[in-house]
């Protein structure tokens, strides 16, 4: 197999291409309008739409569509396989929508180490008052990106985990339209590329939120790439939306009622439904500012007939919801894991699957509580402080629901038992820590200082992250054929769980004490300097559970136990399967004749997987 | 039953010991305003619901993981309870009904904190990258230290002349964003100091490199004080041209980005900086004058200092006099 057969390789080598390309069309362009050649930004902003475009290209994604416009008939698309296995077949092109769904998490991880690695750099500043060896520009460049990053990471990480498990769960054997699910994943490695090429192109300053007018600030080519790189990213989420909310309503297999899904799938389905409908305001916003940098149009510059604070709108319009499709799918995989590991039904099924259609709707109707302190109209902050605390009444009927699951059930804890468990601690303090920033008064003081920090990073890992681990150790053996090392991921567990304690409740002390947000050096008489050390630590053995994961990760892919088809007795239709699950999920399409979990109920079946070979029910 | 009520014991025994550490930690910054009042009142109130909330569940789960775990050997599943109507309305209905509650608590709060005094010290609050300067148009006096009498309301009108910053002093609670563009997107903060005192103000609003350092000093003084403060402003007059420049200098923030004595910063140091010949970013080069100069303030992106980014806000020097201006290229030209 050569080399440049492989589509993640063909690709780059187009979009450096494309890259070219675009930069030169852009000189060229500029010469016919009588400019000089060379301008940096357009050059690069036109060059990486291109090289965005030509690396689709090269992969092959859009090889079938092409030949569609061309009037060509192309096969079904083919699931069986037999190329090499490994990394190969990760960086190859697939239609697969488990393969995706691993190329999905494991770009996810990648992303997230790089994430994580900015902020090691920057929380090492941190450690101590004075500016030790950042400069302030890189600083700011940093935080930034640790910030747009990490939030790319859990995009992908949604994908990842609603890609393998919706088409498994619902009992079907692949998304609705594959060749989209594979052109919305490829997406998403030009777009990476580009976010990280900030670095390079001078940084960005204004945190991940870009607001301008400082990020219209032409100093910085840095925040054309973030905004493009955006973009795409934001697109590749729209697309992958449409895919879910298509499988779910469409492939569900016979006597799959939607009262019958797993809850995970409910969850996949309201995150997608966010997706849909939200993302195209963070486009949006970002290419009206994109357009401010390059054309001069001042969309938010009221010096040209602009408004400052209309960016804020738009831009909160989707990234509050945007939060929910991180946190929604976080509590679907709790929900999910929770009754499987207490043998106990999951309490309130309905109740819990209907709150989170609840939390998608009420999210949508809570965005301006980010700009209780913007300026923006005063008597709008009211209203909106009701309607954000309204978001705790079904987020409390989860937690009421996981309570009434775990009380008087036969627990045992393996790993993603105990990473569910602090999954649900832990989004519980990120939780409770919300309504005082809900509440317009205490927020005048809380706005922009370390405590929202706390509250966010708490909402973030207790309400995906901690929930990500658990179903990548839960779903491990149906992925990998083997088990994961259980004594390293208790490791990690309790590696993980003190230490985020004390980052969490430490940012948000300094942050009541006075500390501000993005801020590259602190004033040592706030009397912080000590909790500011501890925080870094605290970062520190968090970033040493998370090598600790991936040596487990990459040692048992190779070497772990093999693994039995249902090693958790779990209900769910994915575990009746073999382990790895096939190429072709389901031989025939199985028949959902129960309910999914109904643990401790004598011979309630939830699912027949091979309805044809039944005889005949009795007249 | 049993269960129920060992859990509840451990819920209270829970609730306690958070309340009791929550007294103990240090958890806000001294009270020095009258609006901080109603702010502070409404947090000890949530940080104590806070605390019961994450006592309950925290509790209940502590309860399950230590009484509820597997018995060795017990395959068998537990028992079938798939939920309950009634524990369902319940747990909606009491948040719903709490969360109304604050909401309510919480708007009554920021009616308190919003309070208008009918005669306030007015202070225009304006807000550059990355410094602070503080006019009194009562007095036709202009600062870089904000001095406030105690237990009288100042109105703030806060401004800026380049991108967003947000005025804020942790020991008087509230914070407002200062938003560039002119009078329309004027905004206001009432503040009433009620503890004399040296505070900072510090921008709470990412607004570039030196973000952080963005902070300028506030004094709370008696009133007798603030008078004889604001005689001895006005009584103050500069004649030197150079003097009047480099107070003029400080007020608008030049300094925030350009040194005095030669030390590296985001725009070039004046030291030695008139009579040079400064490489220009598009490779031509150009003799530093006066008129260079005064170019250079009035329209700080026509040539750019090779080296250096064009950052500097065309409207930092809107408020300057073409006389003031002239001060400050005096001033510059001092710096030799």
């Amino acid at each position: 197999m050569k080399i440049t057969s492989i589509a993640l390789v063909r690709g780059l080598i187009f979009q450096v291409i494309g890259t070219i390309f675009g930069m030169l069309l852009t000189m060229l362009l500029r010469l016919v309008m009588g400019l000089p050649a060379w301008k940096a930004e357009p050059a690069l902003v036109v060059g990486a739409i291109f090289g965005v475009a030509t690396f689709m290209y090269g992969t092959k994604v859009l090889d079938d569509w092409l030949k569609w416009v061309n009037g060509e008939e192309t096969p079904e698309v083919e699931v069986e396989y037999q190329g090499p296995g490994g990394w190969r077949r990760l960086a190859s092109l697939s239609f697969d929508h488990k393969v995706i769904g691993v190329q999905y998490g494991i770009t996810s991880l990648i992303v997230f180490l790089l994430a994580g690695l900015f902020a090691m750099v920057f929380r090492t500043e941190l450690a101590t008052p004075g500016i030790q060896f950042l400069v302030p520009d890189v600083f700011n460049t940093l935080i930034s990106l640790h910030g747009i990053v990490m939030i790319g990471s859990m995009l992908l990480g949604v994908a990842a985990m609603s890609n393998y498990l919706v088409p498994l769960m619902i009992g079907t054997n692949d998304m609705a339209f594959p060749r989209l699910n594979a052109f919305a994943f490829w997406l998403n490695v030009p777009a990476v590329i580009l976010l990280v090429s900030v670095i390079f192109l001078g940084g960005m300053d204004a945190g991940w939120t870009g607001y301008p007018p400082l990020s219209a600030n032409l100093g910085k080519i840095g925040f054309a790439m973030f905004f493009t790189a955006v973009y795409f990213i934001g697109l590749s989420s729209i697309l992958g939306a449409l895919n879910i909310i298509t499988t779910t309503i469409r492939l569900r297999t016979k006597g799959m009622n939607y009262f019958r899904m797993p809850i995970f799938v409910w969850t996949a389905l309201a995150t997608a439904l966010i997706s849909l409908t939200a993302t195209q305001l963070i486009g949006l916003s970002f290419q009206l500012v994109l357009f401010e940098r390059l054309f001069g149009m001042g969309f938010f510059n009221p010096n040209l007939g602009g408004n400052v604070i209309l960016f804020q709108h738009l831009f909160w319009f989707y990234s509050h919801p945007a939060v929910y499709v991180f946190i929604l799918t976080g509590l679907g995989v709790i929900s999910e894991i929770l009754p499987v590991f207490s043998r106990k039904p999951l309490f309130g099924y309905k109740w819990v699957a209907l709150s989170s259609l609840g939390i998608a709707l009420v999210g949508f109707f809570v965005w301006a509580h980010h700009m209780f302190t913007s300026g923006m109209e005063s008597y709008l902050r009211v209203p909106f402080m009701y309607s954000t605390l309204l978001v705790a009444v079904p987020t409390g009927i989860k937690f009421f629901s996981w309570m009434g699951t775990i009380w008087g059930g036969k627990l045992t804890f393996k790993t993603p038992m105990l990473f569910v468990l602090g999954a649900i601690s832990i989004f519980l303090l990120g939780g409770l820590s919300g309504p005082p920033n809900g509440t317009v008064a205490t927020d005048l003081f809380l706005h922009d200082t370390y405590w929202i920090v706390g509250h966010f990073h708490a909402t973030m890992f207790g309400g995906f992250v901690f929930p990500f681990f658990a179903a990548i150790y839960y779903w491990f053996p149906k992925i990998t054929g083997r088990m994961y090392n259980e004594k390293l991921g208790k490791l990690q567990f309790w590696l993980i769980l003190p230490a985020f304690y004390v980052q969490s409740l430490g940012q948000m002390q300094v942050g009541l004490l006075g500390m501000r947000r993005r801020i590259a050096d602190y004033d040592p008489t706030l009397g912080i300097t000590l909790q500011q050390t501890l925080i870094t630590i605290a970062g520190f053995v968090i970033g040493l559970s998370v090598i600790v994961f991936a040596i487990n990760m990459i040692v048992s892919v190779r070497k772990g136990e093999i693994a039995v088809a249902n090693p958790w007795r779990s209900r769910s239709l994915e575990f009746q399967l073999a382990s790895p699950i096939p190429d072709h999920n389901y031989e025939e399409p199985p028949e959902v004749i129960g309910q999914p979990y109904d643990y401790g109920k004598q011979d309630a079946e939830y699912v027949d997987m091979h309805p044809s070979s039944q005889p005949a029910a009795a007249d | 039953m049993k269960h129920f009520i060992a859990a509840a014991l451990l819920v209270i025994v829970l609730t306690a010991l958070g309340l009791f550490a929550l007294e103990r930690v240090d958890l806000l910054p001294v009270q020095a305003s009258l609006q901080a009042v109603p702010i502070d009142d409404l947090f000890s109130l949530q940080f104590k619901i806070i605390a019961f909330l994450f006592a309950l569940i925290v509790g209940i789960m502590i309860y399950s993981i230590i009484f509820f775990r597997r018995k060795k050997g017990d395959d068998s599943d537990a028992a079938h309870i798939e939920g309950s109507t009634r524990l369902e309305v319940f747990w909606t209905l009491v948040p719903l009904a709490t969360v109304l509650y604050i909401s309510y608590v919480g708007a009554q709060a920021l009616g308190a904190v919003q309070r208008e005094d009918p005669f306030p010290l007015q202070v225009d609050v304006i807000g550059s990258q990355w410094s602070w300067r503080f006019e009194y148009p009562e007095y036709d006096i202009i600062s870089t230290e904000l001095m406030l009498p105690v237990d009288k309301q100042a109105l703030l009108r806060l401004s800026s002349t380049d991108v967003i910053h947000s005025f804020w002093i942790p020991e008087f609670r509230v914070k407002q964003d200062a938003l560039p563009s002119g009078e329309e997107f004027v905004r206001e903060l009432t503040i009433t100091p009620t503890e004399l005192g040296n505070y900072r103000v510090r921008c709470a609003e990412l607004c570039g490199t030196l973000h952080y350092d963005m902070r300028a000093p506030v004094v709370v003084m008696t009133q007798a004080d603030f008078d004889s403060w604001i005689e001895e402003q006005t009584a103050f007059e500069v004649t030197d041209p150079v003097q009047s420049g480099q107070i003029l200098v400080e007020q608008f923030g030049c300094t925030a980005c350009h040194s005095v004595d030669g030390t590296p910063g985001v725009g070039p140091t004046w030291q030695g900086l008139f009579g040079s010949q400064e490489e220009l970013s598009d490779g031509t080069s150009v003799l530093v004058d006066a008129e260079y100069l005064y170019e250079s303030i009035r329209e700080p992106g026509a040539k750019i200092t090779n080296g250096f980014q064009n950052i500097m806000p065309p409207e930092i020097g809107a408020g300057l006099s073409d006389e003031q201006v002239d001060d400050i290229i005096a001033y510059i030209e001092s710096l030799q």
